[in-house]
């Protein structure tokens, strides 16, 4: 590990001022001492943002949660009212990690989590996102892991996390303060970026800028559903996965939010899927006109083919299960 | 230089040491306490876990400094060989080790696990997510997923860890 010099943030107001002088926030710490120990991150300074009053969750005026940035994912998964009426966060969450890293593990770090890609992980190998210009190994290289959807020539990389897939199907908000004390919220959708010609950049903070919680918009009487498909039973990132919610009435579907991991630079949402299903009878035809829309793009680089006809069975398996018309739809 | 006071099973150590000093190294090199192993150092085989605040953790992921006056529990604290808590004492009778390595780990996890549990929070297989059932097989396998056991006591874990979750309910 490079050294640093460490300092602990006595309030939001010090916290934004030192990482808009280049400092790098810690929380949890999980996945950023991971990769300062490899030399992939080397901060040359820290700001622990860990006693900073942003531990709550707590009712909005609309009826809505506010999940404060230091919220654990133990502590939100486990929190009574989310998942009662959020299951599919719950879900989602304990999906992922350890006990032991979502202990740790904070609402605001996770959604900032790195790729897993193994040549972001890899210093001897040229990857764009960890070293702009030196090129993506991982093109024409080992791309089990990697996404099909929204990818560019510069990087292939996927965001790994459970958590936001979720949170974004729920339409949340991330709520962001920056070194002037001014607060602005971003719809999740908008908060991770795709890599275009900038993989470096996972998401849209700036120097300065601090998660401070997320929103989430009053929960909606609909059946929530969170599939993971993953190389171990558990302990594993998701190959594909997918966060539904789904609101039958009268035997048509009259809402339906899906959002997908594994697939893409951020989590992946696609309004005109949602389109083609709303209004509709459930039906294997309509289900399957559903996937032709997601994967219309898609693209495999080798080792990944294989996630283009998994995620058309996942899909399915999931919106038979949302619309409870069985195997035999 | 860092300035941190550790309190370790209850006893306050004042700690000086470098920034990058992972709370596993200070409890290992520092304060001599050696019974927390460091496996893969990288948070995936949790051997390296500790229970701080009351919560199980990777002490190989987190940085001595930042836990200043955090009250902090290894398996020194958890028992003695004269004097094993309940759990240690299941995984003796069902042999749930071979080599030992994994086992501090082990004990200090599922420590923690039992008490998660007990206040209700749910895993990964539980069906129901408000009320979550007791600790069978599956429950007690999907909650210590983040313990590797590279001898594959796996098995003899789980009954262990199902008996004293059992004694303490």
């Amino acid at each position: 590990m490079k050294p640093f010099d460490y300092a602990r943030a006595t309030d939001r107001t010090d916290a934004t001022a030192q990482a808009a002088n280049n400092a790098t926030f810690i929380a949890g710490g999980t996945n950023l001492l991971d990769l300062m120990k490899l030399e992939v991150m080397t901060p040359y300074r820290l700001v622990d943002i860990n006693r900073l009053d942003l531990s709550e969750i707590s009712a909005t005026d609309d009826g809505g949660l506010r999940i404060g940035a230091l919220v654990t994912n133990s502590d939100c998964a486990a929190d009574k009212r989310i998942r009662s009426d959020y299951p599919v966060l719950s879900r989602a969450i304990l999906a992922g990690a350890s006990g032991q890293l979502r202990n740790k593990a904070t609402t605001g770090g996770n959604l900032c989590q790195r790729t897993r890609c193994y040549y972001f992980y890899d210093t001897a190998m040229p990857c764009n996102k960890r070293e702009p210009g030196s090129g993506c190994q991982a093109l024409e290289g080992f791309n089990r892991i990697h996404a099909i959807l929204g990818a560019s020539e510069a990087c292939i990389a996927t965001y790994p996390g459970d958590m936001a897939v979720a949170m974004t199907a729920l339409d949340a908000q991330i709520e962001i303060e920056n070194s002037a004390g001014d607060i602005r919220h971003v719809p999740i959708q908008e908060f991770h970026l795709l890599p275009d010609d900038h993989p470096e950049k996972d998401n849209i903070l700036g120097a300065g800028d601090l998660i401070t919680a997320v929103i989430l918009p009053p929960p909606v009487d609909a059946k929530q559903i969170y599939q993971k498909v993953r190389d171990r039973a558990s302990y594993a990132f998701a190959l594909c996965s997918i966060a539904a919610i789904i609101k039958m009435v009268d035997g048509k579907i009259e809402k339906a939010a899906l959002a997908f991991g594994g697939l893409a630079h951020k989590p992946w949402r696609d309004e005109a899927v949602e389109d083609l299903l709303i209004g509709q009878s459930p039906s294997s035809q309509l289900f399957g006109q559903a996937a032709d829309q997601l994967l219309a793009e898609a693209k495999g680089y080798g080792s990944n083919d294989f996630k283009i006809p998994l995620t058309r069975r996942v899909l399915i398996s999931v919106l038979k299960e949302a619309t409870q018309t069985g195997a035999d739809a | 230089m860092e300035s941190t006071e550790l309190v370790v099973n209850g006893k306050s150590h004042k700690l000086e040491a470098d920034s990058r000093v992972t709370l596993l190294d200070a409890l290992r090199n520092h304060l001599g306490l050696t019974g927390t192993k460091k496996g893969c150092d990288h948070g995936q085989c949790g051997a390296c876990t500790v229970i701080v605040e009351n919560r199980r953790i990777n002490s190989c992921l987190t940085l001595a400094c930042m836990h200043d006056g955090d009250e902090i529990t290894t398996i020194e604290g958890i028992g003695q060989p004269d004097n094993l808590s309940a759990l240690q004492s299941a995984f003796v009778e069902h042999d749930g080790f071979q080599c030992g390595y994994c086992t501090p780990g082990q004990i200090c996890s599922a420590t923690a696990m039992i008490e998660e549990a007990k206040a209700g929070w749910p895993s990964f297989v539980s069906e129901d997510l408000e009320s979550p059932k007791n600790l069978g097989n599956e429950e007690i396998s999907e909650r210590m997923s983040g313990n590797l056991c590279r001898c594959a006591a796996y098995p003899n874990i789980v009954n262990a860890i199902r008996q004293a979750a059992g004694e303490q309910s």
